[in-house]
């Protein structure tokens, strides 16, 4: 008979868990591109088809828990934290996977030559990248843990610091791509110049990854400040 | 006063059938509200919290449930006015604890959050003010009662709000927060042990032939919460850190509460016995005082023992029965419930309530406990809180009073049209 008590129905679902899976789709579409311009060196185009194929499924998993928080954010939800806050911090996330569908798409599309000399730092410069959406990733596992706690001054001390060290990784990150911009200028004159005007619209966008984790982490300081 | 001498059995033996059909709805559904914030932060099991309610309203119902009665029995409407008609009042009676039981029946089959409390006292109001007359009722005290049900909420809110915000600055915000909940539980513990246990000795141990003065409550008390406190210690000694903290701790630091929590639902459980046992006996207690004396409207009769045992009795059936599925219900539901901030609003709920009753005002335990975890909710404690609820609980608030009033209206003419009047 009693179909839904009181007590059910007052406590709502909290939206943190599904931001934490977007977070952690957002990470793991940014760390499918390591090993995606290793098969670009190898010209493995069979590979890298499925490969890409992967990072568009990724990345639509994560547009569909964007969709649910989304929907699962009524005004009438009463939470720690503001609701428009966590609707901002959810579409800075989504940015990661959808610049990562960029690079994927455009560098298999135009099956994108890498000259020689920029492969060891072209990879340095995605694992920089890609470090820091790991980082803004583990930064969105602390926020149960700051909810749960009531924002204790622990854990409030911890996303700080972990704020710091995703700055550091995203100038990791800009460093290397001076680097190879710089070294590409050396080899421009060379090659064919449509494909230097994509290699630098795709060192742009590596970029974006890494700016986008942080923005991530910057508007995390937004959700739990008071 | 032929009528109440020539049906005197059939009145009796039909008040204590509706009584108790009151007090298993009470237990089916009010009880399970009280326990579910336990059961939903996985401090207890089903079973355990079936067990802990069982002992502990009973104890609540018996110990400190005398006041609320004689309120619900004697305090809403006034019986001097009934001398000539007592037949009146045992028909008015019966038909409030009919028309309070099916009212939570059908509102417990549809889902909506009414409150015992709030379809006894509409019922009462009801037969009285339009069955016998608009002053037949106390209205002083029934505004009283009405005030009691906005101010329990919001008192239970802000104790809660506080009791959240010193565990996070004496716990969470601490160096080490195990060892700082380690020590401040105790402490928890304590003040629970001691506002129960004054309150009860105060108010309630006079209905059970104890009379013992105020300065001997304070100590008596003093020694309760100790024991209590005590054993709280021995169990809190079990709670070892464990190892692997790469959570701040914050695993750890809840077990503790864990702890805590299950001394809080015995508290929960008491307060609820002590406060909503009387919606079931109290017009019970009202029909049985007057058909015993031979149809006297008798004020001053002392209240059977046996009355409070079967308003505790018939609320454990109801739990045993059936409120148990609704516990399944809420500890299913709830997932976003920790017992750092579960105990923040069981605890202020408790207090609330026991305070209440020990003022003789019949408040809606539910409704206390959703102001308590609300205040918790304003104090950045829960997860998320679904406010579209306060509505719905304002909504039944309104319809629960002339429901349970046009109910009980219909059933006292219909029973007075049975039964005659002398």
């Amino acid at each position: 008979m009693p179909r839904s008590p009181i007590f059910s129905k007052l406590f709502g679902r909290s939206p943190v868990s599904s931001l934490q899976a977007h977070m952690a789709k957002a990470a793991e579409c940014a760390a499918a591109l390591d090993t995606y311009f290793e098969l670009l060196f190898q010209e493995n185009w069979n590979e890298l088809a499925n490969q890409y194929q992967e990072i568009c499924d990724i990345e639509e998993q994560a547009d569909e828990l964007k969709r649910e928080i989304r929907l699962n954010l009524p005004r009438s939800l009463f939470l720690p934290v503001s609701r428009s806050d966590l609707l901002e911090l959810v579409r800075v996330q989504d940015e990661i996977p959808n610049r990562v569908k960029d690079i994927a798409g455009i560098v298999l599309g135009r099956k994108m030559q890498i000259p020689e000399p920029l492969r060891a730092s072209f990879l340095e410069f995605v694992g920089a990248s890609v470090n820091a959406t790991q980082k803004s990733r583990s930064m969105l596992e602390m926020l149960d843990q700051l909810i749960d706690s009531g924002f204790g001054t622990h854990q409030i001390d911890r996303i700080e610091t972990m704020i710091v060290e995703l700055g550091e990784l995203e100038t990791a990150s800009d460093v290397k791509q001076i680097e190879i911009r710089s070294a590409l200028f050396e080899l421009e004159k060379d090659m064919n110049p449509v494909d230097v005007m994509f290699l630098y619209r795709v060192l742009e966008w590596i970029g974006d990854v890494a700016d986008h984790a942080q923005t991530v982490g910057n508007r995390m300081l937004y959700v739990i400040a008071r | 006063m032929g009528v109440i001498e020539e049906y005197s059995t059939v009145l009796l033996a039909l008040s204590i059938i509706f009584g108790f059909f009151m007090a298993w709805g009470v237990g089916a559904n009010d009880v399970a509200n009280a326990m579910g914030t336990s059961v939903g932060a996985k401090a207890i099991t089903i079973k355990q919290a079936i067990i802990i309610a069982m002992i502990f309203e009973f104890a609540g119902a018996y110990l400190a449930g005398g006041e609320v009665t004689s309120t619900i029995r004697k305090g809403i409407i006034d019986p001097e006015l009934l001398g000539d008609q007592p037949e009146l009042l045992v028909y008015g009676m019966m038909s409030a604890l009919l028309a309070a039981g099916i009212w939570l029946f059908i509102a417990t089959t549809f889902g909506w959050p009414v409150s015992t409390t709030h379809s006894i006292v509409g019922a009462i109001v009801g037969f009285a003010s339009v069955g016998i007359s608009v002053d037949a009722v106390n209205w002083g005290k029934v505004g009283e009662i009405v005030s009691s049900w906005v101010i329990s909420p919001v008192l239970a809110g802000t104790m809660s709000f506080l009791l959240y915000m010193s565990v996070r600055k004496f716990i969470f915000n601490t160096a080490d927060p195990f060892q700082s909940a380690k020590r401040a539980v105790p402490v928890y513990i304590f003040m629970m042990g001691y506002v129960i246990s004054m309150v009860t000795m105060v108010k309630g141990l006079k209905h059970v032939g104890l009379d013992i003065s105020f300065q001997q409550s304070l100590m008596y008390s003093f020694g309760t919460a100790g024991l209590i406190t005590l054993l709280g210690l021995i169990a809190l000694t079990r709670i070892k850190r464990v190892i692997e903290s790469s959570h701040y701790d914050l695993i750890n630091v809840e077990r503790i509460f864990g702890v805590l929590m299950v001394f809080t639902a015995c508290a929960m459980a008491f307060a609820h016995g002590s406060n909503d046992v009387a919606n079931a006996i109290g017009p019970l207690a009202a029909v049985h005082s007057i058909v015993s004396s031979g149809g006297v409207v008798a004020q001053e009769a002392r209240m059977p023992h046996w009355l409070l045992l079967l308003g505790g009795g018939g609320i454990v059936a109801g739990l045993a029965l059936y409120g148990y599925r609704v516990m399944r219900t809420i500890g299913t539901q709830i997932t976003e419930l920790t017992p750092s901030s579960g105990f923040a609003a069981e605890l202020a709920a408790a207090s609330t309530v026991v305070v209440a009753s020990a003022y003789s005002l019949p408040v809606s335990t539910t409704h206390t406990l959703v102001g308590g975890v609300l205040g918790v909710g304003l104090a950045r404690g829960m997860a998320a809180l679904n406010l579209r609820m306060i509505g719905t609980i304002f909504v039944s608030w309104m319809v629960t009073l002339p429901a349970g009033a046009f109910l009980s209206i219909i059933f006292f003419f219909l029973f007075k049209f049975i039964f005659g009047t002398g």
